[in-house]
């Protein structure tokens, strides 16, 4: 097991206490936040007008607040993905290119199929998530049984991920009579039931989806058989097979799951959002999963809000570039010093309790 | 006697765990001091907080006299202390020689001049007679020798005062001689050495000094020649306690034996690629205790392994009442009614970075009333828990602790507790007591005489020919992966069992 080391190192993030993997995610963006407001007086603009833009833009009205859970959504999906994994000891590099596979299978049955009832949309969800969790599922299998190295075989999966998506839509999945790289629009009735409207702006079901399975997750993880298998398996192999756990069999499972949740990510985009798949249609978002999964605490209710956080300040970026220039990618800055001050505070932490 | 090193009122709490309660201790040049007591007394923290792992919440620390601050391992090594762990501190995937090149003080530059290196530690392994292959990897060595291996690199920083940890937990009696003999070595040049154990006989035959270590204090301070055992035990423990007398046989009848366990010609690898156990067959019977000796590393490990369903055997078969086990996997095993009590206990026995609750959990979460219908019965496992830990009188404060944060006596127990509960038809015990103090220890004892009686099979392996003896109906001897010698345990005496353990043949031994 090459990847021991790199695990005990995420084990700063690890938080089981729902409260505190909630409150890492605020402390870690807060302190971002306070450390780019220099970059950005800097840059001659005053932080507090800047900020008031971000968070304006993120939550000011209903329809921002409507976008920012749009983003939320594939976020969450990711984010739990990633989590799982990491609970069973494995990485789970590999969400974007099961976001990708699962995004195309899901349009193909979506287009294809011709039923009553929202039954396309949930056929679609569910043949997605089956060929995500296979995509995931490789990378597993020749990690336990040949050794492979998952963190290896997770990335290059993404650009077969990826570049599937990208050949289909350029020929079988092409819209007709069309140019441009996308499938053709995705009928109405088979598009992901909406709960609520406002001025053009659809939520779909797929929140509803993500708090299921989180909390789903949630108890698993601490209250069932499978979740002491998981977290045993991810801490301890030789003690878990000692107590009598295949963790082969746990691994590969583990996988196929998070792969089949990173594809919701996906197929919720197209379904819910977008209505046709286009080349690159959501780009980053399954590397985005591993930071919300270590801001949240690798729990998953952390992971809500992380990702909620998350959401809002990419959606809050737009409304503050237009208004005062900041560009948008200063928000990557923000998200790599909300995680390198987590884990600073955890060391911290952990030097207290030693001393005291 | 000039002093090295002098304890002042050091207090160490942890939540409301009082670990170390005031101690004062004074540690002479040239001297071995034995420190003894009860597991959970609170030895290993004192020592923690000698060697820089802890920082003791009150008390002075004087080193030659002058007031020290030992913040990190590293200032303590400046000092010249250096401490070998009760678990080990070894990176498993580097070689022994990268492992003392990496530890403490002259770790700047190490890896510039490896073979220059080389040669320096192998000089000093020379001159106090320690050997090791220093280009082995840290996982591929049995217990024995990581041990040494701490020694080199405790003795590589030039320590003046020498921690061991219960050293002699994991060694034989032949091993533990030759660590004595290094230790004497080392007082005579004027280091000084704090040696940890719970082997009464030990303590007196090592010891310049013995302090007695109860509830975080030191109760008292002895010189060796002014004790004896029952003075010892009456001050651990506030009570004396009465040797087991006599071997109690067992009282299941031998005219009818029934065969519970049987192995023929069993060959296992060990982690090496080399084959460890060549050829064995055993049988165990109902109610019968078949004790295995041997030094460690002649294939006990790898055996009891094989039988555990954690490593595979190449050749050979195993029957479990007549029904074939032979590399079946742990959770069969289980359910079968077979426990072991695993030889490393961090490795196999317990998960450190889970709860003291869900360690009770190991092998038996998926079985009611642990769990029903796949839900953990969280309040029944408490009760469980709490239930084991007072009839192992485990010390633990807090249920949702860590497990890593027992003492290592107490992670025994957790273990033992855990698998004897169990209701088991074959107990493997490998080194059920290492680690125990004296009454635990006799708890042990008690409790597997007991399931013998009560017609449990159990294979019992030891390091230390007086329990062996003692517990055991018959007892093996493997050398070099066979079987030296198969005796009745009340007709044969140490000596017969220390000749066989080292090879030899014996003319007169009742070989089968
Ligand atoms: N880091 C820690 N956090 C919480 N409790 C601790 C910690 N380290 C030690 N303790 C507690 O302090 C007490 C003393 O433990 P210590 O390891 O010093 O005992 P010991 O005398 O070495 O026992 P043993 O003979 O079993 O090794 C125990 O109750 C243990 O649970
Ligand atoms: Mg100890």
């Amino acid at each position: 097991m090459s990847n021991r080391n790199l695990i005990s190192f995420l084990r700063v993030f690890e938080k089981d206490s729902v409260i505190e993997s909630v409150i890492t995610p605020i402390i870690g963006l807060v302190v971002g936040l306070l450390i780019v407001a220099i970059i950005i007086l800097l840059e001659g603009v005053n932080p507090i007008t800047a900020y008031q833009e971000l968070i304006f833009g993120a939550i000011g009205t209903k329809i921002n607040l409507f976008s920012t859970l749009l983003k939320f959504i594939p976020l969450s999906f990711t984010g739990l993905a990633v989590t799982l994994a990491y609970r069973a000891g494995v990485f789970n590099i590999g969400a974007e290119g099961q976001l990708y596979i699962g995004a195309l299978v899901a349009t193909w049955v979506a287009i294809k199929v011709n039923l009553p009832f929202y039954l396309p949309s949930l056929l679609a969800l569910i043949s997605g998530m089956i060929v995500g969790g296979f995509f995931a599922f490789i990378p597993a299998y020749l990690k336990v049984e040949k050794g492979i190295n998952e963190v290896l075989t997770t990335i290059l999966m993404n650009y077969v991920g990826i570049n599937i998506v990208g050949f289909s839509v350029n020929s079988f999945l092409m819209e007709k009579g069309q140019t441009a790289p996308q499938s053709p629009l995705i009928e109405r009735s088979a598009h992901l039931p909406i709960i609520a409207k406002l001025e053009g702006i659809h939520l779909h079901i797929g929140i509803v989806l993500v708090f299921v399975i989180a909390f789903l997750m949630y108890d698993i993880f601490w209250n069932t058989t499978w979740g002491f298998e998981i977290r045993s398996v991810s801490i301890n192999i030789e003690a878990s097979k000692y107590g009598g756990i295949n963790a082969k069999k746990v691994i590969m499972i583990v996988m196929f799951v998070s792969g089949a949740i990173a594809s919701l990510a996906g197929s919720t985009e197209v379904l819910g959002v977008q209505y046709r798949l286009m080349e690159n249609f959501m780009t980053g978002y399954g590397y985005d999963g591993i930071t919300v999964a270590l801001l949240g605490g690798l729990n998953p209710l952390g992971v809500l809000a992380a990702a909620f956080f998350l959401g809002a300040l990419r959606n809050g970026a737009y409304s503050m570039q237009i208004a005062t220039g900041i560009p948008i990618s200063i928000i990557y800055v923000v998200q790599a010093l909300a995680i390198l001050s987590i884990i600073s505070a955890s060391a911290l932490y952990k030097k207290f309790l030693a001393e005291n | 006697m000039e002093t090295l090193l002098e304890l002042k009122g050091i207090t160490k709490v942890f939540g409301d765990n009082v670990a170390n309660d005031g101690v004062n201790l004074k540690i002479f040049k040239g001297e071995i001091h034995v420190l003894l007591g009860e597991n959970g007394a609170g030895k290993t923290t004192l020592m923690n907080c000698i060697s820089g792992l802890y920082i003791p919440d009150q008390g002075k620390i004087f080193w030659e006299g002058k007031e020290i601050q030992v913040k990190t391992p590293q200032d303590a090594a400046k000092c010249g202390i250096g401490m070998v762990h009760q678990h080990f501190m070894l990176v498993d995937n580097l070689t022994v020689l990268e492992n003392i090149l990496l530890s403490g003080l002259r770790k700047r530059f190490a890896f510039l001049n490896k073979k220059q290196k080389k040669r320096e530690v192998l000089e000093l392994m020379r001159s106090y007679g320690l050997d090791v292959d220093l280009d082995t990897q840290i996982w591929q060595l049995p217990v024995g020798l990581r041990q040494r291996v701490e020694i080199i690199k405790v003795l590589y920083n030039d320590a003046k005062l020498i921690i061991l940890d219960e050293p002699t937990a994991v060694l034989t009696p032949y091993e533990t001689e030759e660590l004595f003999k290094v230790l004497k070595f080392l007082t005579a040049q004027g280091r000084s050495v704090i040696f940890i154990t719970h082997k009464l006989e030990e303590a007196l035959r090592i010891g310049d000094r013995i302090s007695v270590m109860r509830r975080g204090k030191i109760v008292h301070t002895f010189s060796s020649t002014n004790v004896d055992k029952n003075l010892l035990v009456r001050l651990m423990m506030g009570e004396e306690i009465e040797e087991i007398k006599g071997k109690k046989s067992s009282k299941v009848k031998k005219d009818k034996r029934e065969i519970i366990l049987e192995v023929r010609d069993l060959y296992v690898k060990n982690d090496q690629g080399t084959i460890a156990v060549k050829g064995i067959s055993l049988e165990v019977g109902k109610g019968e205790i078949l004790g295995i000796a041997g030094v460690a590393g002649n294939g006990q490990s790898e055996l009891v392994e094989a039988l555990a369903g954690l490593r595979l055997a190449i050749k050979g078969n195993v029957y479990f009442k007549n029904k074939d086990i032979t590399n079946a996997p742990p959770r069969l095993l289980r359910d079968l009614g077979i426990v072991h009590i695993p030889e490393d206990r961090h490795k196999h026995g317990m998960i450190g970075e889970f709860s003291v609750k869900e360690n009770f959990l190991i092998g038996s979460y998926y079985r009611y009333p642990f769990s029903k219908r796949m839900r953990l019965q969280h309040e029944y496992i408490e009760k469980y828990a709490r239930m084991q830990i007072k009839k192992y009188n485990i010390k633990v404060s807090d249920i949702r602790m860590k497990a890593k944060y027992l003492s290592g006596g107490n992670q025994q127990k957790l273990i033992l507790a855990r698998e004897l509960s169990k209701f088991p038809e074959l107990i493997i015990a490998a080194y059920p007591t290492r680690g125990l103090d004296i009454f635990a220890t006799k708890f042990v004892h008690e409790k597997l005489l007991e399931y013998r009686d009560k017609g449990a099979s159990i294979i019992f392996v030891s390091s230390e020919l007086d329990e062996l003896m003692e517990v055991s109906d018959r007892i093996i001897v493997l050398f070099k992966g066979e079987i030296a010698g198969s005796l009745s345990a009340k007709e044969t005496d140490k000596k017969t069992l220390g000749f066989l353990m080292a090879g030899e043949t014996l003319l007169f031994s009742e070989r089968k």
